[in-house]
C-alpha cells in the first residue's frame, strides 16, 4: 500500500513541478523564504500560488471540457466579460454580493451558450467557442466602454487581494473549487459519464447517458470557473481591463490541462493534476521574474521548459524508461 | 492619388499657417482605415476615442480595427483596408519590425499609409509620414527627473518595460539609460516586461520586491507607462511599503489614475503626453479632463513633444488629414 502511494507521487507532473521549483531555488536562493507580514504569508512561493490561481481555476473547468473531447477557447474572453460586469455594477452602486452573483451568472450563461452550440447544434467545440472568444472581448469592451473601470469596493478588493489564514484569497478559492469539483465528479457517476462521452459520444448516448445535458453541464462549469477567475483578476488590480484581462489565458489553461496528463482526445482526466499543471506554468513565470533574465528570453525559456515537460510525458519516453526499469530488475534478480 | 498631394500641400502650408481648416474641409466623405494596436492602456483607449471623435467631426468614414496587441491582426486589417480600397490608412504599429511586405502592398495599391505614435523599421518611402512623439525624450525626461530627485544618494532602480520589441519600450529604455548614464549612483538593478498592462505590472513588481530583499533595496521604479506604474504601486502597498516614499514611482503617459495616485502621494512623477491627435482642450474626452498634478512633485515637463521624420514641425497636418 505504501509502495503504491510512493509510485503515485512519482508521476511526471509532480516531478516536473519539483524540477521547476528546484531550478527556481538554484537561480534565486530566497525562492522559498516565506515571512509573515501584515497578517499574511509573504514570499515568492506564495506569489506562485496567488498568481497561478486564475489559470488553475480555468484549468478546473477546462479539464471537464477537454475530457469530453472538446475545448473551450472562450474562457479568457468570459473572464473579461465577467470582470467588466462585476466592476461596472459595483461602480454603479449595486451591493457587492449582487454584482458578484450577476458576474457569475453571466459566466454560466456564456458557458451554456457554448454548450448549446456544441451539444445541441453539434458545432465542433473549437469553432463553437471561438465565436465567444472573439465576440466576448468585444462585449467586455462595450460594457467598459473601452476604459479600465476602476473601483474601490472593499469586499471585492478583499476577494482579489485579501488573505485567509495567511494564504491569498485567490489560492484559497482555487483550492476549495478544486476539492469540490473533484469530489463531485469522482464520488458520483458524473466523472465516468464525462469520460465515456470523451471516448465515444455515440456509444455513450446509446448506453443511455444524456450526453447533451452533460455537455451543457461541463461547458457551463467552464464558464462558471472563468467567471470566478475574471472576478479575481479584476479585483486584484481594482479595475476591469476588458482588453487584457484573461488575454491568451485560455491557452495557458489548455496547456495546464495537457501538462496534467489529460489527453486532448478526451477520456481519462484528472482535475488536481491540471491544477498542478497551472502551478508549474506559474512557477516558471515567477521564476523568470525573480531570476533576472532579460525579458527577451521569457518566452524561449518557457517554451523550452514546456517541451521538456511534455517530452517526459510522451508515451515513447515513458516506455523507454519502463524498458530500462525492467532491465534493471532482471539484472537484480539474476 | 489626390490625397497625397493634398496632404503634402497642407503639410508645407502648416508651417506658415497655424490653421488647418483648408485640409479639414476637403476630407469630407473620405474613407480612412485605422488599425489600432488595441486598448492595452488608458492612454490608448483615450487615443482611440479621440480619433473616432475627430473623424466624425471632419465627416470622415473611419474604419476602425482593433488588433488586440497582435501584429498579425494589424497586417490582416491593413490588407482588408487595401481590399476595400480606402483613401488612406492610419496604423499604430504594435512592434517595429515586419511591416515591409504589407506596406509595399499598400504602396502598390497607391494608398498612403500614416504611422501613428510608434515607428517602424521599414524604408521611409513605404509610408507617407509618421506622427510620433519623441519617445527617447520621454524616457530621458523621466530619467532626468530621477537624477535630480535623488541627488548624490545611491539609487537602485527597477524598470518595468513595455511590450518586448515595441518602439516605445526600446526608446523609453534608451532615453532613460542616457539620462542616468553619467551618474554612477543610479543603477538599473532589474528590468522586465510588464506588457504595458496593470496586471502584469503588478505581478512583475511583486517579483522584483521579493528578489530585492523584500523591496528594501529598491529606491525607485521606472515604468514605461502609467498603467504598469499603477499596478506596481499596488504591489508595493501589498508588500507593506509606501509607494512614493519608500520606493519612488516615475512613469510616462499622464492618465487620470496616475494623477489620482500623485494626489494621494503614491506616485512621484509622470511625463504627460496627450493622445497624439492634437485636440483643443474643449473637445477633450471626459476621461482626459485635465487634473491637477501633485504640486509637490516636479511632474509633467513637456506635453506631447512631437516628431516628424519627413516634414518637421508639420505635426498637426497629417494627423488632421
Amino acid at each position: 500500500m505504501k509502495r503504491l502511494h510512493l509510485e503515485r507521487l512519482a508521476n511526471p507532473q509532480l516531478l516536473a513541478l519539483a524540477a521547476v521549483l528546484l531550478i527556481n531555488w538554484i537561480l534565486f536562493p530566497n525562492f522559498f523564504r516565506i515571512t509573515w507580514q501584515d497578517g499574511r504569508l509573504f514570499g515568492s512561493a506564495i506569489d506562485v500560488l496567488n498568481r497561478g490561481a486564475p489559470v488553475a481555476i480555468l484549468a478546473i473547468g477546462m479539464t471537464g471540457v477537454i475530457a469530453t473531447k472538446g475545448v473551450d477557447l472562450s474562457v479568457g474572453a468570459i473572464m473579461a466579460v465577467c470582470g467588466a460586469v462585476a466592476a461596472t455594477m459595483v461602480v454603479a452602486g449595486y451591493p457587492t454580493p449582487i454584482a458578484v452573483i450577476a458576474a457569475l451568472g453571466v459566466g454560466v450563461v456564456c458557458g451554456l451558450w457554448n454548450g448549446f452550440l456544441v451539444a445541441v447544434l453539434d458545432i465542433q467545440p473549437i469553432i463553437a467557442t471561438l465565436v465567444l472568444m472573439v465576440a466576448g472581448r468585444g462585449i467586455a469592451q462595450l460594457i467598459t466602454e473601452g476604459y479600465i473601470v476602476t473601483f474601490n469596493d472593499p469586499t471585492l478588493i478583499f476577494i482579489g487581494t485579501g488573505s485567509l489564514l495567511g494564504f491569498p484569497m485567490a489560492a484559497v478559492i482555487a483550492l476549495v473549487l478544486m476539492i469540490l469539483v473533484t469530489l463531485v465528479v469522482k464520488r458520483t457517476a458524473i466523472g465516468l459519464f464525462i469520460q465515456a462521452i470523451g471516448v465515444n459520444r455515440s456509444a455513450a448516448s446509446l448506453a443511455g447517458i444524456n450526453s447533451r445535458m452533460l455537455l451543457m453541464l461541463v461547458y457551463g462549469l467552464s464558464g462558471f470557473c472563468a467567471a470566478i477567475a475574471g472576478i479575481l483578476v479584476a479585483a486584484d488590480i481594482r479595475g476591469a481591463d476588458a482588453n487584457n484581462s484573461g488575454l491568451w489565458l485560455e491557452l495557458d489553461a489548455i496547456l495546464a490541462v495537457v501538462i496534467g496528463g489529460t489527453s486532448l482526445l478526451g477520456g481519462k482526466f484528472s482535475i488536481p493534476l491540471a491544477v498542478v499543471g497551472a502551478i508549474i506554468i506559474q512557477a516558471m513565470n515567477t521564476g523568470i521574474l525573480v531570476s533576472g533574465f532579460r525579458p527577451e528570453f521569457n518566452l524561449i525559456v518557457k517554451a523550452g521548459m514546456i517541451i521538456l515537460i511534455l517530452m517526459l510525458q510522451s508515451p515513447l519516453v515513458g516506455s523507454a524508461i519502463g524498458f530500462f526499469r525492467r532491465d534493471d530488475k532482471r539484472v537484480v534478480s539474476k | 492619388m489626390t490625397i497625397i498631394s493634398k496632404l503634402a500641400l497642407a503639410a508645407s502650408l502648416v508651417t506658415a499657417l497655424t490653421s488647418v481648416s483648408i485640409a479639414q474641409e476637403n476630407l469630407k466623405g473620405l474613407t480612412i482605415g485605422f488599425s489600432q494596436i488595441g486598448s492595452e492602456s488608458g492612454w490608448r483607449a483615450a487615443e482611440t476615442s479621440v480619433t473616432k471623435q475627430q473623424a466624425e467631426e471632419r465627416g470622415i468614414d473611419l474604419k476602425f480595427a482593433d488588433a488586440q496587441q497582435k501584429q498579425e491582426n494589424q497586417i490582416k486589417a491593413i490588407r482588408g483596408f487595401i481590399a476595400q480600397g480606402v483613401d488612406a490608412i492610419v496604423v499604430a504599429p504594435v512592434v517595429a519590425t515586419g511591416w515591409d511586405d504589407v506596406l509595399t502592398e499598400a504602396k502598390e495599391a497607391e494608398i498612403p499609409v500614416l504611422l501613428l505614435d510608434r515607428g517602424v523599421d521599414a524604408p521611409e518611402d513605404l509610408y507617407l509620414t509618421s506622427v510620433a512623439s519623441d519617445q527617447v525624450l520621454e524616457g530621458r525626461t523621466a530619467g532626468d527627473w530621477l537624477v535630480k530627485e535623488v541627488g548624490d544618494a545611491d539609487c537602485k532602480i527597477v524598470e518595468l518595460q513595455g511590450t518586448v520589441g515595441s518602439t516605445p519600450a526600446i526608446n523609453r529604455k534608451q532615453g532613460f539609460e542616457e539620462a542616468i548614464a553619467g551618474h554612477a549612483n543610479l543603477t538599473i538593478a532589474r528590468s522586465q516586461t510588464g506588457d504595458f498592462t496593470r496586471a502584469k505590472g503588478k505581478e512583475v513588481m511583486e517579483g522584483f520586491i521579493k528578489a530585492e530583499n523584500g523591496g528594501a533595496d529598491i529606491c525607485a521604479v521606472y515604468a514605461h507607462n502609467d498603467d504598469m506604474a499603477v499596478g506596481a504601486i499596488q504591489a508595493i502597498k501589498d508588500a507593506g511599503l509606501k509607494p512614493g516614499t519608500d520606493i519612488k514611482v516615475v512613469s510616462i503617459d499622464g492618465v487620470p489614475d496616475i494623477f489620482a495616485a500623485m494626489v494621494a502621494g503614491e506616485a512621484n512623477a509622470t511625463v504627460e503626453l496627450t493622445p497624439t491627435w492634437p485636440v483643443p482642450p474643449s473637445t477633450r474626452s471626459r476621461h482626459f479632463s485635465p487634473m491637477a498634478p501633485n504640486p509637490q512633485s516636479s511632474s509633467s515637463p513637456s506635453p506631447s513633444s512631437t516628431r516628424l521624420p519627413t516634414i518637421p514641425r508639420a505635426n498637426t497636418t497629417p494627423a488632421r488629414a
